[in-house]
């Protein structure tokens, strides 16, 4: 990435473009990546959001977007996404659209969407190389709901069905999109602005199915301070947990090295979810469980 | 354009083909499909400036279609009974869009027990939505509905997608003779949809299908849907009388044979009110002063025709070709809440059930049925509902019944023997 814009953070833009006054939670960690992101995407696009915590950014009769929206229901947005996309797309071949009215189409949803009840509409709009972003804001449970495990609840997190604790494992939904050969896939985070930065201007670069995963650490679901939400979230990539990579060409490339990897233990403490891991007593097998987990994944990384 | 013979499903694919429609999201299954391949071949040669997209369900098939609406194209699009549930989530998320599009229901009986032939059950589960729907009875119908449908959805002062239904196998694969409006006439009928602001443009930013907050704001949303979803029925009637100056066949709200001067009738809606008509034609012939009113329109409801068609009847026998379990026939809770307290209402609404996953409605049970009736006016004691089914047809189940009793015990099939 030489040719990029964003060398240096002060390469970032100034100017914010999404609007503030939103009824999200102080310090979330969702709306901090999409404020970055919106910033440089802009309000020439079109928001196809499902159910979740940003269905509530636009409520009548505000919206913080300069651009459209619209909300579909918790499966619909990448059907939606096609919809829109088809529509401009017909516009633009018969002539019934100058080229500048159209958008970037762009899909919103939380993880509970992301990594299942969307998935099987997501791996059909991706089959059909549907040209769209995909943002992926990741709290890894049902947050609107109030924060019952989801399929991206990491192991040994508490939620509010899983008191003592997920017993499961995270799924891989980068490996599931990579999977099916899409123009574009990364994995972002609120607290590297810069790597998301540079992934997104990429990923606009593109055509055709485009993910921009965000891992969002969520003060009110994670249980921790909203002011600590860059801090969980730097922690969530120098202990490994949140691996930074991308997809282009059929290869994935790590755009952040933990050098040195933190021990997770660093990243589980900031957040009450795992509290129980340290209290009353040390769960020593679990917390090696978890470590191993991530030690695993990179020893699998070259 | 000629006559010629034409199933229902290919009727309904004329009907998007003549509309011109833009945009076609797809998903099978029976008895439908012949209405995607025949538009898949169309745009495949040319023949229709459309694209067809098969999604991966009926959710996201409505998704699509409604997203598309929403932006500004015409969209078509078709499904049945099970794909019609598996997309009821979106089928009322949308109507609240305010996007105009035509979905063509192909109406087949809901599982279980698992059935591929006709009944209303299924469409009737998308009464309430804010869809408007049109019940056809005839292939030709089929593709004048299909038009019709577009001109009342677009019409600025309705704006709500609509549902065209026709009955599986009895239209969807009966061969009928359909004369086809020419392309011009099509045309000058409906005019290239026209979103008005209404559309995701980049100079014009709009918001769609958000949040509110309170009871007033979301009642006051859903009251419009309603109004105008009432509204449709003036704007119908215009429609129809243009439709009917440009092609010389006018489709009402509600359909009457032999009514005006009948003392009794029978109220049904679909392709099964074709053996009514045939039924009434015998009971005229033997004496018994009896008409036919069949629904068109079920949403709107058209109550006002109703009423005027059934003042002074002595006694009314609904035919519903659905079941609500544990209540009954639909369409009799409709025709009744239409005719309570209404002067001249008939003072017998006597209810049947028949018809269900395609089970034939035979002459004698509308003889049958006029006789019930005849008898009711003369008691002034309205009957009891009644599920139509014959002796024959119990014997015939309890054969069925023997053998799977059979089967279940015969220990070469590893049952338990006797
Ligand atoms: C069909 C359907 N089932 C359930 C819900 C309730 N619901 C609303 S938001 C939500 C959670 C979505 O989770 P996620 O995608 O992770 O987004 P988050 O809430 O975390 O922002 C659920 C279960 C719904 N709106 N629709
Ligand atoms: S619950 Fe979490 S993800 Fe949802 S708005 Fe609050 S902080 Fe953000
Ligand atoms: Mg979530």
């Amino acid at each position: 990435m030489n040719e990029t814009a964003f060398k240096r953070l002060k390469d970032l833009p100034s100017q914010r473009l999404l609007g503030t006054g939103t009824p999200l939670c102080a310090g979330c960690g969702g709306l901090e990546a999409l404020h970055q992101i919106y910033d440089i995407l802009g309000g020439r696009s079109v928001f196809v959001n499902a159910a979740g915590c940003m269905t509530l950014l636009a409520v009548y009769p505000f919206t913080p977007f300069r651009g459209a929206w619209l909300y579909t229901a918790m499966a619909g947005a990448p059907a939606g996404a096609q919809g829109v996309r088809d529509a401009l797309d017909l516009l633009l071949a018969k002539g019934r659209l100058p080229p500048a009215e159209d958008l970037t189409v762009v899909a919103l949803t939380g993880d509970g969407v992301a990594y299942g009840m969307g998935l099987s509409a997501t791996s059909s709009a991706i089959e059909r190389g549907l040209d769209f972003l995909y943002i992926v804001y990741d709290n890894e449970g049902y947050g609107n709901t109030g924060q019952q495990y989801s399929e991206a609840t990491p192991l040994g997190a508490k939620t509010a069905t899983s008191l003592r604790g997920f017993a499961g494992r995270k799924k891989d939904l980068f490996a599931i999109w990579t999977a099916h050969r899409p123009a574009y896939a990364a994995t972002v985070i609120g607290a590297e602005p810069l790597d998301l930065a540079r992934k997104l201007e990429k990923a606009l670069s593109l055509k055709g199915p485009r993910l921009l995963l965000a891992l969002a650490p969520c003060p009110t679901g994670w249980d921790f301070d909203p002011k600590d939400t860059v801090e969980v979230g730097r922690l969530a990539v120098r202990t490994g947990v949140w691996p930074l990579k991308e997809y282009v060409d059929g290869k994935v490339t790590h755009t952040r090295l933990p050098h040195p990897r933190l021990p997770v233990e660093d990243y589980l403490r900031t957040q009450g979810r795992f509290r129980h891991l340290f209290e009353p007593v040390r769960d020593e097998a679990l917390l090696a469980r978890i470590q191993a987990q991530v030690d695993d994944y990179w020893a699998g990384v070259t | 354009m000629s006559r010629q013979l034409l199933t229902g499903n290919a009727a309904a694919a004329w009907g998007a083909r003549l509309a011109r429609a833009d945009y076609i999201p797809a998903f099978p299954i029976t008895p439908q499909t012949e209405i995607i391949e025949t538009l898949s071949a169309w745009c495949d040669t040319g023949e229709m400036a459309a694209r067809l997209v098969t999604l991966e369900s009926e959710h996201a098939m409505l998704t699509a279609a409604a997203a598309a609406a929403a932006t500004g194209v015409r969209v078509f699009t078709a499904t049945s009974s099970q794909g019609l549930l598996y997309a009821m989530e979106m089928i009322y998320t949308v109507a609240g869009w305010r996007a105009p599009f035509v979905l063509v229901n192909v109406s087949r009986g809901l599982a279980s027990p698992i059935t591929l032939e006709p009944d209303h059950t299924d469409v009737l589960a998308a009464r309430d939505a804010g869809f408007l729907q049109i019940h056809c009875a005839t292939c030709q119908e089929v593709v004048d509905s299909v038009l019709m449908a577009y001109r009342l959805a677009e019409d600025a002062r309705v704006r709500l997608p609509a549902i065209v239904n026709l009955d599986g196998y009895y239209l969807s694969f009966t061969r009928e003779p359909v004369e086809l409006p020419a392309p011009e006439v099509a045309d000058r009928f409906l005019p290239p949809f026209e979103p008005h602001e209404l559309a995701f443009r980049a100079s014009q930013p709009l918001s769609q299908a958000v949040v509110v907050l309170g009871g007033s704001t979301y009642s006051y949303f859903r009251y419009e849907s309603h109004l105008a979803a009432q509204a449709a029925l003036a704007v119908y009637d215009e429609i129809a009388a243009d439709y009917a100056a440009l092609t010389g066949r006018r489709h009402d709200v509600v359909e009457t044979w032999r009514l005006e001067d009948a003392e009794y009738a029978f109220v049904m809606m679909g392709s099964f009110a074709t053996k009514a008509k045939a039924a009434v034609e015998r009971l005229r012939e033997a004496g018994v002063a009896i008409g036919l009113l069949r629904l068109r329109l079920l949403r709107p409801f058209p109550a006002a025709a109703i009423r005027r068609a059934l003042a002074g009847k002595r006694a009314v026998a609904v035919i519903d070709q659905n079941l609500s379990m544990g209540r009954g026939g639909v369409l009799h809770g409709e025709l009744a809440a239409a005719l309570y307290g209404q002067p001249d209402a008939p003072p017998i609404l006597a209810s049947f059930i028949g018809g269900l996953g395609g089970r034939d409605l035979p002459s004698e049970e509308f003889y049958a049925i006029a006789e019930v009736l005849r008898e009711a006016a003369r008691s002034g004691v309205t009957p009891p509902q009644r599920l139509l089914y014959t002796e024959h047809e119990l014997r015939e189940l309890r054969k069925l019944q023997a053998i799977a009793l059979a089967e279940r015990h015969d220990p070469r099939l590893g049952g338990r023997g006797p």
